[in-house]
């Protein structure tokens, strides 16, 4: 039985800490994104709703929609998509190739993919520069996709291996015993036990992707803005807090509905699992 | 069980490796690259790394950013294990929310949690100062971000290592005349322990390596590591920076590499 002195000598301190650090700062957040900017990085009276008209591409100083700021949003989500599949795309095959090896091998792939994973993110999207530069292709928006498929594969490749590693084979042998064309056996027998992996491995690229700035900042240009690039300018040159806030909060709205419907449908134990 | 892989899923899956590592050589190879401004290659020199070393804005970053990642996980540690127990210990009502809780500094974008905290720390510090006091310290508030983040990974760490175990246990311990401590102590947390070394090991990686929290968080006056070579970066390419990622290339290979030597699950854990 929790008691109120056990919770305090458990989760209490704990507990407590996010709320002060984690809750309170997003209300916080909330409320500056209704307040008016009033000088350089100062909120302010009064109340308003012009930042979140401008989050959904209301121009306030010309009194009309000109859907600049939908732009930048529908690039951030179609950027993240794109490098979503593309990670999909080299790192599905790589999780069999690697689930496949003997244990040495195993060990030594995983071993291998490791180390990019924990090697500084910052470091990793630099070194591209360095490749991209005799090409000209830096900055820009295939260079910044380039960049995020670099720095997010790992993530995806990690969760769908440990989905394929539990495989049950007997039933793609099954599958083509009662005679289905390798295609069909693959898709019917093998692609269904990979799929908590893969949905986990597609939220854990899409979610770092659709956030950061990193990777735009250093490889895109100002051309190639995404969200995350238009939230860090108002909280840098730009000082209008009220507007970052209401996009970061429109940022995390998005990523925290996503992950409920993920929730309701893999349950409780998917959303533990997702991490 | 063992198949053949098919030669194509091979060549494809050392194509991906080749990828995954092209960056990271190429980067190491630059870092003896003998030019200024680095697009050829101009002869091999280790110039670049007497340069880094001479830097003291680099060495008072690696300090700061050892000292953050040391302190914040040892609170992290403690708090994270002690929420991991309560977790595994209790049956709570209301443990769906306190998931939800703790899943959340892990899946919101760091960019929202840095702008979030650089917001709530001026609020506070507005507040502070209308009563006289002032507040500003880049190294406090780094080190209470750093917190909040890792707290989530300590405490999922430990209550799975846990999962595996009922408050049976427990009982057990105290049927046989141990007190709650001596039961704590001396059946539940050498049980919990590997748990509580691999979230603190993750908390500090976590930490270390934290760049977008704490370019919100730290203030002027105060970098790390990450935010040294961010700014770095953002200048354009310097060689001394190139050696500075290439020896950070080769420590995380050396702890990743030591890690898996000293943690490799044994077959009867």
């Amino acid at each position: 039985m929790l008691t109120v002195r056990r919770f305090f000598a458990t989760l209490g301190p704990g507990v407590l800490w996010l709320a002060v650090f984690l809750i309170v700062p997003a209300l916080v957040m909330l409320g500056y994104s209704f307040l008016t900017r009033t000088d350089l990085a100062q909120v302010g009276a009064p109340w308003t709703l012009e930042s979140w008209q401008r989050v959904f591409g209301y121009d306030a100083l010309f009194q009309e929609w000109t859907g600049d700021n939908v732009r930048v949003l529908w690039r951030s989500v179609w950027v993240a998509t794109l490098s979503t599949a593309l990670c999909v795309l080299m790192g599905y095959p790589l999780a069999f190739y690697i689930a496949r090896q003997d244990a040495r091998r195993k060990n030594l792939l995983l071993l291998l993919l490791i180390i990019p994973f924990w090697t500084n993110f910052l470091i990793r999207v630099y070194a591209w520069i360095l490749i991209l530069r005799p090409f000209d292709l830096v900055p820009s928006l295939t260079a910044t996709l380039l960049g995020m498929v670099y720095a997010f594969v790992p993530f995806f490749v990690l969760p769908v291996y440990s989905s394929v590693e539990k495989i049950d084979w007997r039933l793609l042998e099954a599958a083509e015993d009662l005679g289905a064309p390798p295609v069909r056996a693959f898709l019917s027998a093998v692609f269904p036990q990979t799929l908590p992996g893969l949905v986990a491995g597609i939220l854990l690229t899409f979610i770092p992707a659709l956030g950061t700035f990193v990777v735009s900042d250093i490889l895109g240009g100002a051309k190639t803005a995404l969200v995350g690039n238009l939230i860090q300018n108002q909280f840098g040159q730009a000082g209008d807090w009220p507007y970052g806030s209401a996009l970061s909060f429109l940022l995390m709205g998005a990523v925290l509905l996503g992950l409920w419907a993920y929730a309701r449908v893999a349950g409780q134990k998917g959303l533990e699992e997702l991490v | 069980m063992i198949r053949r892989t098919h030669p194509a899923l091979s060549a494809w899956a050392w194509l991906v490796y080749a990828f995954l590592y092209l960056p990271i050589i190429v980067l190491v190879v630059f870092s003896f690259n003998d030019s200024r401004f680095g697009a050829t290659w101009a002869g091999f020199t280790t110039k670049w790394y007497g340069v880094l070393f001479a830097r003291a804005d680099v060495r008072e970053a690696l300090a700061h950013t050892l000292e953050i990642a040391l302190l914040s996980t040892l609170v992290s540690t403690v708090l994270g294990t002690l929420v991991g127990l309560g977790l595994w210990r209790y049956t709570l009502r209301f443990r769906t929310a306190l998931t939800g809780l703790l899943v959340l500094p892990i899946v919101v974008p760091d960019v929202v949690m840095g702008v979030s905290l650089l917001m709530f720390y001026s609020f506070v510090r507005q507040g502070l100062e209308r009563a006289g006091w002032t507040f500003d310290n880049g190294f406090w508030t780094v080190l209470l971000a750093h917190v909040t983040f890792q707290i989530s990974y300590v405490a999922l760490t430990v209550r799975s290592r846990l999962a595996g175990y009922g408050p049976e246990l427990e009982e057990a311990a105290r049927d046989l005349g141990a007190s709650g401590w001596e039961s704590f102590r001396r059946v539940v947390l050498p049980l919990a322990m590997p748990g509580v070394l691999a979230g603190a090991l993750l908390a500090f990686t976590l930490s270390l390596d934290d760049f977008v929290v704490t370019y919100f968080t730290s203030g002027s006056g105060f970098s790390t590591l990450p935010v040294l070579i961010y700014t770095n970066v953002k200048r354009g390419v310097t060689p001394d920076i190139n050696a500075l990622s290439a020896l950070l290339v080769l420590v995380t290979v050396v702890a990743i590499v030591a890690a898996n030597a000293l943690l490799r699950p044994r077959r009867d854990a």
